[in-house]
């Protein structure tokens, strides 16, 4: 039988199979953070088992650090507990880790393809829903919950039930200022917060050949958005490029033979997907979200929309609440909302690429007195190149926060917060019912509708400065 | 894990779509280093406002939480499983579950049983209008049973013989152990390995 690129990668990493049983599959790489793992580890402890493979483990602080004084202790003591636990831990089982200060510290999930062991064709799992980021590489990767992260640190492998298979073709070229987060805004408005259940998703098609891979890494982050474990885009020259020059690439005759490989990981021409959907790049605009589910979506030109016109009475409904919870009224234009404060970062947007557009936009200017910009690189080298390459100077200029690496104000675990009715344009994933603080208020929005609503103070696309 | 057969309580009907993880356990709650203790930040945005349904006396002591589509969204976080069982709850009914959140239930011994919207309405309106109906969820016969009503549901078997016998899923792969060190001894050797670090 045919085999789509997900399903070439499952078979590839059975280790046993029966009937009316979860497959076994191994686990190439496994990442690790301080707030998913502490209670697996205490688990290997009290059963006494060491981590089966540290070698194919590694730990990043990212989820609960501050960005500010990172010289100083933690002053949180609950914040500090848990990081000292992962430290701790990783000491104990011999697991690399990755701690503040650290040159490469940052996101796991910019971690992890910066050092180059995020590969074509393997499986990679982390205690965090957005590990489908590594779907960009042509590998399967998804998020897993503190029970499995003990059994991949105990075994290197888990027991899952195969998924189904969706195809999202997504042909066309960009416009001009619509990215990478667009096609992604505009696939979760399109098929829902639970469209993606139960499958891997694989982008294809000619807009997202035409992306770079950290544009690619951008759609495949918010599959879990979809309701998707894992997406994923097939590998090409563009991967191989990313992937050759990084510390932990094949070297030598292993390159060759690993390319060769990697080659092979296409979704054979005639193999059948589950289900398809098609999207027209040439038709997409610059997104935003309205809502408190990243499925509540519009294009930024459009109006609040009025839940009367919503026949679907679920949707309705939570379209009602959603209004009275974002403080907003059905038929205000989008463009009119004013913004508090704007976050740039994420393991959705938070690397360099992503802080080049936004500087080209901020570059000589000022934001509006009346908004913050909160600046947080994906990682400590996203930090270091970005400095190099002066962006810091641009940002600062311009009146931005420049921070040190980590999730930050994207789930608000750190002091950086909204406070209650505080408004984002915020380019992360979620814009969950007081994720980024209590009571906060958040737009999901592109690192270049970002920069532009900075300047402007309410929400815009770079079309309208 | 405790072995779950059958199990009988009260109901809380929580008619919203879309409950994410973020509102199960908000982050701020994520910090702790153990699996107990979370149930102070189950719903804590929603638990300030008096008419919550949890906060409502009639429903005190509830078992099984009665949710609307598409619960358990958002992040992987099983501390949002765990916050519902230190709750106190035993089984969540939902038309809709989010993969990672159902796959989380299922590793920590919550039940999270699928009903097609309908019967969760239907669900919904008898708890409503006697908060002590006795719901008895059977995962043994496969379904959900309250007053006169009978509803089977499906769930595959695999997981039901686990959930039944209370088995530890890193138990049962561990018998199999020698045929992953099969496989390993055949993986390709330019596959990464994180040790020694090189950056």
């Amino acid at each position: 039988m045919r085999k789509t690129l997900a399903e070439k990668i499952w078979a590839d990493h059975i280790v046993s199979s029966a009937a009316n049983e979860p497959d076994l599959l191994y686990i190439d790489l496994h990442l690790i953070h301080e707030v998913t793992s502490p209670q697996a580890f205490d688990g290997l402890r009290l059963a006494n088992r060491p981590v089966r493979r540290p070698d194919l483990t590694i730990a990043t602080e990212d989820h609960n650090v501050p960005t500010l004084n990172i010289d100083q202790p933690i002053a949180d003591p609950v914040s500090k507990l848990q990081v000292d636990t992962l430290r701790a831990n990783c000491k104990e089982f011999g697991v690399r880790i990755h701690s503040l200060g650290d040159s490469q510290q940052g996101i796991v999930h910019v971690v992890g393809p910066q050092l180059g062991i995020t590969q074509p064709g393997m499986t990679i799992v982390c205690g965090d829903s957005h590990t489908s980021t590594h779907g960009a590489f042509g590998a399967l990767a998804f998020g897993i919950g503190t029970s499995e992260v003990e059994h991949v640190l105990a075994t290197q492998t888990l027991p899952l039930i195969r998924p189904k298979t969706m195809a999202i073709n997504v042909e066309g070229t960009l416009k001009e200022g619509v990215t990478s987060k667009d096609i992604i805004l505009a696939i979760i408005a399109k098929i829902g917060t639970g469209g993606g259940q139960g499958y891997v998703l694989e982008y294809r098609g000619s807009a997202i050949r035409a992306l770079s891979m950290e544009g690619r890494m951008t759609v495949c982050n918010m599959s879990i958005e979809a309701g998707a474990r894992a997406g994923l885009i097939a590998p090409d020259e563009t991967t191989f490029a990313y992937v050759k020059d990084k510390p932990h690439a094949p070297q030598g005759a292993d390159w060759d033979v690993a390319v060769a490989y990697w080659k092979t990981l296409q979704t054979d021409a005639d193999a059948i997907f589950d289900k398809e959907i098609t999207i027209n790049a040439d038709e997409l605009e610059p997104f935003v979200t309205w809502g408190t589910n990243p499925g509540q979506g519009s294009p930024l030109n459009a109006l609040v929309p009025n839940p009367a016109d919503i026949a679907d009475a679920e949707e309705r409904g939570a379209a009602e609440r959603a209004l009275t919870y974002m403080g907003l009224v059905a038929g205000t234009p989008l463009k009119s909302i004013t913004v508090d404060t704007v976050f740039l970062g994420s393991c959705t947007n938070g690397r360099i690429e992503d802080l080049r557009a936004a500087a080209e936009i901020l570059k000589g200017k000022k934001i509006a007195s009346s908004l913050r910009l909160l600046v947080v690189p994906g990682s400590a080298k996203v930090r270091v190149q970005a400095e190099s390459e002066g962006l810091d100077k641009i940002f600062l200029d311009a009146g931005a926060e420049w921070r040190n690496a980590g999730c930050s104000m994207c789930l608000g675990m750190n002091p950086d917060q909204l406070k209650p009715q505080e408004r984002a344009a915020s380019t992360s994933n979620r814009n969950f019912e007081g994720r980024q603080g209590k009571g906060g208020r958040t737009h999901l929005v592109s690192p270049l509708v970002a920069a532009a609503t900075a300047l402007r103070g309410t929400l815009s696309s770079p079309a309208d400065l | 894990m405790e072995k779950f057969l059958t199990h009988s309580g009260t109901a809380i009907p929580l008619r919203r779509s879309n409950v994410d993880t973020d509102q199960i356990i908000p982050a701020v709650y994520l910090k702790r280093v153990t699996k107990s203790g979370f149930e102070d930040g189950l719903f804590s945005a929603w638990r300030s406002d008096p008419e919550f349904v949890l906060n409502k006396p009639e429903y005190a002591g509830a078992t099984i939480l009665v949710a609307g589509p598409d619960f358990g969204t958002g992040s992987s976080r099983e501390h949002a499983v765990w916050a519902l069982q230190n709750y106190g709850f035993k089984v969540v009914l939902s038309s809709r579950f989010a993969d990672i959140f159902r796959g989380n239930s299922q590793k920590a011994g919550l039940l999270t049983v699928i009903l097609p919207q309908e019967v969760i309405e239907e669900i919904w309106q008898g708890i409503e209008s006697d908060p002590k109906l006795a719901i008895t969820v059977d995962l043994e016969a496969k379904n959900v049973r309250f007053g006169s009503a009978t509803h089977a549901f499906q769930i595959d078997d695999y997981t039901r013989w686990r959930l039944m016998e209370g088995l530890d899923d890193i138990g049962l792969t561990l018998k199999k152990i020698d045929e992953v060190s099969a496989f390993e001894s055949n993986r390709a050797p330019y596959k990464p390995k994180t040790l020694p670090a090189l950056q």
